[in-house]
Formats: C-alpha cells, sequence, structure tokens
C-alpha cells in the first residue's frame, strides 16, 4: 500500500481528486465521444463509463457529462422532474459543488449547465446554455428488441418499420399511440432517438432548440446529442398527428396554463392541487406577478377556490 | 403545505446521513469494530469485496465493508468508486497460476493426480452446525492448525496435464494477432464480446447472480456437463515490466482461486471429440465464484464451438449485460426517485382512455 493510499484509507485526501472527480484523461475520453456525438445527430456513440461515487440510474451519464465539460467560471443548475429542491437533485448539486467549487443556481436563465432528469425547463434556452439530459435508456427500440447486435442494424439500415408498426398497433388497441413519455422522436431526419423519460409534453422544445443538449446513460455507456438548431421529429401519423398533454386545470401557485403541472394529494378525500412541475418557472412567475401587483396592475395570483380542486375520477 | 412536503432537501439529506453513521455506530456501549478486525476475521467478506470491486487491497475492501455495515454490494460500489479515480501505471505481466505456493487444489477427474489434492480450508466438510463456543472469545492458541510434515511440491501441473498430451484436452493458445488486451474498466461493453471482455465481466460481476445462471446451466437450462478438471487457491507473484528496466519485477503476492471446468465436446466438423474448457479466476478465496464463472464461461463459448444457443445462460447479450451489481442495484433502486412527471403523464393518459371508454359505452346504450 503506498503513503497516498493509506492516506486515504484513513480519509484524509479529499483534495486528491481532480476537478469535477474525473481525471483528465477520462473527461477528454468523455470530451471526444461528445464532438462525435455532436457531429452525428441522434447516434449513440459508445463511451467508457466510468464508475461515480452516485449509483448507476441516479444520473451517472449525466453526472459524467457535466463533470468533462464543467469550467470553473461555469454555473449550473441541476433538477429532477422540474425541481431544484427534489432529494437527488439537490445530491448532485452538493456533489458538483464538493468538487467543483462552481457557483450553482435554480435560476434556468442564469445558469451556463443545466443538468435535468425527465424534463426540459418551460424557461426557452438560449445559445450559450448546455442542456444535460440524465438518461436511463438510451436505445429507442430497447423494448421491441432487446439485442443490441440487432438494433445496431436497424439504426444502421434506418430500418424503424418496427417502431411505426408499434405506434400504429396502440392506436389500433387505445385509439391513441400510448407513449406518454420517452416518446421518440427522429433526429435530424436520420436517427431514431430516445429523448429521455421527458413527458411528451416536452418533445417540441427539442426542435431547434438555440441550446446544446447532450444526453448520457452511465449504466448503458452510451452518450449522444442534438446540437444547436436540429430538427428534430416526434413520430406520428397523418391521421394521428403528434399532441401534447394538456391540462383543463391551470397552476395553483402562479396560474400557468401552459406548462407541465403535477398533481399534489392535499388529504385523503381526493382533494388536490395542480402546480407546475418546473419550480423556477413557477417561482419567477410569482414573483413577477407580485411585483407588478405591487405596481398595482392586475396580474392576479390564482383565485384560492382553485387551488384544490376535485379530481375527475371522485 | 403539502407542496413543500413532497420535495426532499439538503436538510433531509444531511439528516440521513447523520442516522446512518448512527446506525453504523449500533449501540455506543459496544466496542467499535476496527477495519484490521474486519479484515483479518471477515476475510472472505473482505475477498467478496476485493474481488467484484476490482481492487485487490485488504485494508481497503475492509474500509469499505465497516462503511457499508457489512453490505457487500455497498461496499463494493464504494471500492469501485475510489478505483475509478485511481490513475494506471503499469499493465501486469500474464498471472503463472502454475507457479502457485498452494493452499487448496482439487481435481474431481482422478483419484490421484501428481502433485497430489489438497483439502486446504474448506467449509464442504463441516457440519453446519452453530458452533455456541464462537458467542464467546476464545485464547488465540487454541485456533493453530497443524503444520504439515512435508512442504508442498512447487510448480505443480494441472490435475489433467496427463491426458492433455493425448490431445484430448482441448489446447489453449492466445487468439493470433490479438495485441492488447481489453479493458472493461475503460472501454464499454462491446458485442460480440471476445474472450477476454467475458472473463473480465464475469470475473467482476454478481457472485449471486453469476452462480444462479451457471445452477440454471445444470439443471437443464444449458448443456453443460462439466467436471472440475482442477480448482486452486493460493498465491501467485503479480510482475510488472518498468520501461526504464526492460525485465520483469515482481511488485507483490496476491491470493487466487482458479478454476478450470472440463466440458465433453461431441465434436464437430472441424474438431475431433474431446474436452473443452471453461475458466473461472477470482481474487482471494472465493471458488464458488470461480467455479461459476467457470461453467458461464464454457455456456457463453457455445458460438464458437458451433452448438445451438437456446438458453439463458448460452446467450452472451443477456449475460452480460446483467451481471454487474453495481448496474443492476443502482437501477433497481432508482426506482426510489421521484417519478411524479411521469406518473402524471400515464394518470392522464389512463383517465383518458377511461373516459373514451365510459363515453363510447353511453354513446351505445343511447343508439340502443
Amino acid at each position: 500500500m503506498t503513503a497516498n493510499q493509506e492516506g486515504a484509507a484513513r480519509g484524509g485526501r479529499r483534495s486528491a481528486y481532480n476537478f469535477a472527480y474525473l481525471d483528465e484523461q477520462s473527461k477528454r475520453m468523455i470530451r471526444r465521444c461528445i464532438l462525435k456525438a455532436m457531429a452525428v445527430p441522434g447516434f449513440q456513440v459508445p463511451f467508457g463509463s466510468r464508475e461515480m461515487p452516485l449509483a448507476y440510474g441516479w444520473g451517472t451519464g449525466g453526472i459524467q457529462l457535466t463533470a468533462s465539460i464543467i469550467g470553473p467560471d461555469d454555473r449550473l443548475k441541476v433538477i429532477d422532474q422540474g425541481a431544484d429542491d427534489a432529494t437527488n437533485a439537490v445530491s448532485i448539486r452538493r456533489f458538483f459543488k464538493k468538487v467543483t467549487g462552481v457557483e450553482t443556481t435554480e435560476q434556468t436563465s442564469a445558469a451556463t449547465i443545466i443538468q435535468t432528469r425527465h424534463r426540459v425547463p418551460e424557461t426557452a434556452l438560449e445559445e450559450r446554455q448546455i442542456l444535460i439530459y440524465q438518461v436511463p435508456s438510451p436505445e429507442p427500440l430497447k423494448r421491441l428488441e432487446p439485442r443490441e447486435a440487432e438494433t445496431r442494424k436497424m439504426h444502421a439500415y434506418g430500418e424503424y418499420g418496427l417502431m411505426s408498426v408499434q405506434l400504429y398497433e396502440d392506436i389500433s388497441r387505445f385509439g391513441h399511440i400510448a407513449t406518454t413519455n420517452s416518446y421518440p422522436v427522429m433526429t435530424n431526419e436520420r436517427y431514431l432517438m430516445s429523448p429521455s423519460p421527458i413527458p411528451k409534453f416536452d418533445n417540441p422544445k427539442l426542435g431547434k432548440n438555440p441550446a446544446i443538449q447532450l444526453f448520457g446513460a452511465g449504466r448503458e455507456k452510451r452518450i449522444y446529442a442534438v446540437p444547436p438548431y436540429t430538427q428534430v421529429r416526434s413520430l406520428d401519423f397523418d391521421d394521428h398527428p403528434f399532441k401534447v398533454q394538456r391540462w383543463t386545470q391551470s397552476c395553483s401557485l402562479c396560474g400557468a396554463t401552459e406548462s407541465y403541472l403535477d398533481e399534489i394529494l392535499m388529504d385523503d378525500k381526493g382533494q388536490r392541487m395542480f402546480v407546475c412541475s418546473d419550480t423556477d418557472y413557477c417561482a419567477t412567475r410569482k414573483e413577477s406577478q407580485q411585483a407588478s401587483s405591487n405596481d398595482g396592475t392586475s396580474g392576479s395570483p390564482a383565485h384560492p377556490s382553485r387551488e384544490a380542486e376535485k379530481g375527475p375520477n371522485s | 403545505m403539502a407542496y413543500v412536503a413532497v420535495k426532499g432537501g439538503e436538510q433531509a439529506i444531511l439528516n440521513s446521513h447523520r442516522l446512518i453513521a448512527e446506525e453504523r455506530r449500533g449501540d455506543a456501549a459496544v466496542p467499535e469494530l476496527t477495519v484490521r478486525q474486519v479484515a483479518e476475521q471477515m476475510g472472505l467478506a473482505v475477498d467478496r469485496v476485493m474481488c467484484e470491486g476490482s481492487v485487490y487491497d485488504r485494508e481497503l475492501a475492509a474500509l469499505a465493508l465497516k462503511q457499508a455495515q457489512g453490505d457487500a454490494v455497498e461496499a463494493i460500489f464504494l471500492l469501485r468508486a475510489y478505483r475509478t479515480t485511481m490513475p494506471r501505471f503499469a499493465v501486469s505481466n500474464t498471472l503463472d497460476t502454475a507457479q502457485m505456493a498452494i493452499q487448496r487444489r482439487v481435481s474431481a477427474t482422478f483419484k490421484d493426480i501428481p502433485g497430489g489434492h489438497v483439502l486446504g480450508s474448506t467449509y464442504e466438510y463441516t457440519h453446519r452446525l452453530l458452533d455456541f463456543d464462537l458467542l464467546d472469545p476464545a485464547p488465540c492458541e487454541d485456533t493453530k492448525a497443524n503444520i504439515a510434515d512435508r512442504p508442498l511440491e512447487s510448480g505443480v501441473g494441472r490435475a489433467f496435464d496427463s491426458i492433455r498430451d493425448e490431445g484430448l484436452i482441448e489446447v489453449e493458445t492466445a487468439p493470433a494477432g490479438q495485441q492488447a488486451v481489453f479493458d472493461l474498466t475503460r472501454e464499454p461493453l462491446s458485442l460480440p464480446a471476445g474472450r477476454d471482455q467475458r472473463l473480465q465481466n464475469l470475473a467482476r460481476g454478481d457472485e449471486g447472480f453469476v452462480v444462479g445462471l451457471a445452477y440454471s446451466a445444470l439443471r437443464g437450462y444449458g448443456a453443460a456437463h462439466p467436471y472440475v478438471g482442477e480448482t486452486r487457491v493460493g498465491d501467485v507473484a503479480v510482475e510488472i515490466v518498468p520501461e526504464e528496466l526492460g525485465f520483469a519485477v515482481s511488485i507483490g503476492d496476491i491470493t487466487v482461486t482458479e478454476c478450470q471446468m472440463l466440458d465433453l465436446f461431441g465434436g464437430s466438423e472441424l474438431q475431433p471429440a474431446q474436452f473443452t474448457r471453461g475458466y473461472g479466476l477470482s481474487f482471494g478465496k472465493s471458488e464458488r465464484k470461480a467455479m461459476g464463472m467457470a461453467i458461464v464461461d464454457r455456456s457463453l463459448r457455445c458460438r464458437e464451438l458451433g452448438e445451438e444457443a437456446r438458453y439463458p445462460v448460452q446467450d452472451e447479450e443477456f449475460v452480460l449485460a446483467h451481471t454487474d451489481n453495481l448496474e443492476a442495484a443502482g437501477f433497481v433502486s432508482h426506482l426510489t426517485l421521484p417519478h411524479y412527471v411521469d406518473f402524471q403523464a400515464d394518470l392522464q393518459f389512463i383517465r383518458q382512455l377511461r373516459r373514451e371508454k365510459s363515453g363510447d359505452h353511453l354513446d351505445k346504450e343511447a343508439a340502443e
């Protein structure tokens, strides 16, 4: 055992970890894969995924992407299901604070890097921003064909008939395409791609986005990307055009009618309320409403009676 | 307000860590466990953590076990996450297990073998009766085993070498043209996998999963009819060739368990009937793992040997993609993460389907 290891065994070596945890060689390897992914939008690039101190399935792909591109001047935002204060988002933010010391933020517009799980922020992104998705299952064809040897061929030949059949079968069975999240997209009219388990509500935000979008799957060891202003089309049929989720309710906190809503159970009698899943979007709207109501102009927050609505099943 | 309660916070995480620390320490009236005690007296647990954690360091593995409250998979995780930050300063020469300083050596193929069988320390012939004497600490001199009259021969060949010379056992040669050995800790699994990838994958793979797969192959969900050609446990030297020296130097000994399984092969158009091999190697004393690995290795050679792949254990993608317990445990446990957004999407869809269905129903009733 070397002296260094002995030091580590006694827990006195925290400073010996490199900036952003990964060693520079690993970061360079990941950045090369990112460049390749950017050059071939939607194509899954295999990479030498490293063990991270957070568990597989908890965002190791996204964490490795963030670790390999983050610099001391970056401002990092981490969200989970749209929320900055969800436990895993807090945990990942703490990790990067500890191993990089960079500034973190909850404001979408103030961040240079946003790492996300299962949502795209409601606030439109800009060219200087990078959105990093945590991806559990990068292969959109996996549920139809579990064998990678086969799916690789299907991608190579652009043979995506199986997916169309799946969507058609949904329609014949349910009257709708039954995929509500991880809704498959065609990127740059070439590669079928999983947008990660974002609700299909967020799919339209992927296309023609000024920001760089990177997707990291640590356990499955794949990276893919959507470069800025790339076309991303959600699969559909002429007679069954792609549609996103809509709510009859609006956000009980900020009154938003255009955002993705979480359903919050208030009690065991079926009382519930709907609020924005994007916490920063909701908070920012509330602040501006308060500011404008202080100015004496309108901007009414949600009516109290709307705070708790009866669900359709109660 | 309920809305706040569903989000976790920084304070909750800190409190959770404190709770772990408290539970790990247990009753403060009981003396704290030392890492050295774990390394000395929980040796087989340490072996497993070193093997699947891919780090041969008893102290670090023991520390990981202490930190993980004895949870092997969590300890393996800790060790791997430490390992991943380590620079690589050399690649060792191939281990020469024929030169092993043997502690145990058993073959199921021949009654008498040159060099002899060595039972070594094994639980196989203990009666699994709880030893209530262990409830109380015993004086140390009570536990010394007798030393044999004569030392073991060194450099003993494999038990089945005698029939290897008749050509009855597959000759193993390094694949032609292959320069560097694949490194699964640096490169992603690439299918179809070579034997180097497969053996690395199985060596790091979860013991329970690998042994379970091997069991399935024996029980009829596979074509395995293996014999233990030889299994041996002992110390081998690890040698590297430093660039500035140009010759091999030993950097230390490690204890390993090696298993070679022999499996009857009926022959094909290209190959005569013979015994083919499956190979298993693990750190420390972990024969169960090495044997399981050897059976799975042989099962996965079906394509190479022209056998029909009909069972899960013969399916390379199925086996190799699911052996790693960090990947498996991580992905299963991630289900405790919030899925509010996804669930909301499905909830809304189900409501829509039900609404439409009851609408249809009403329409039909109206029509009748």
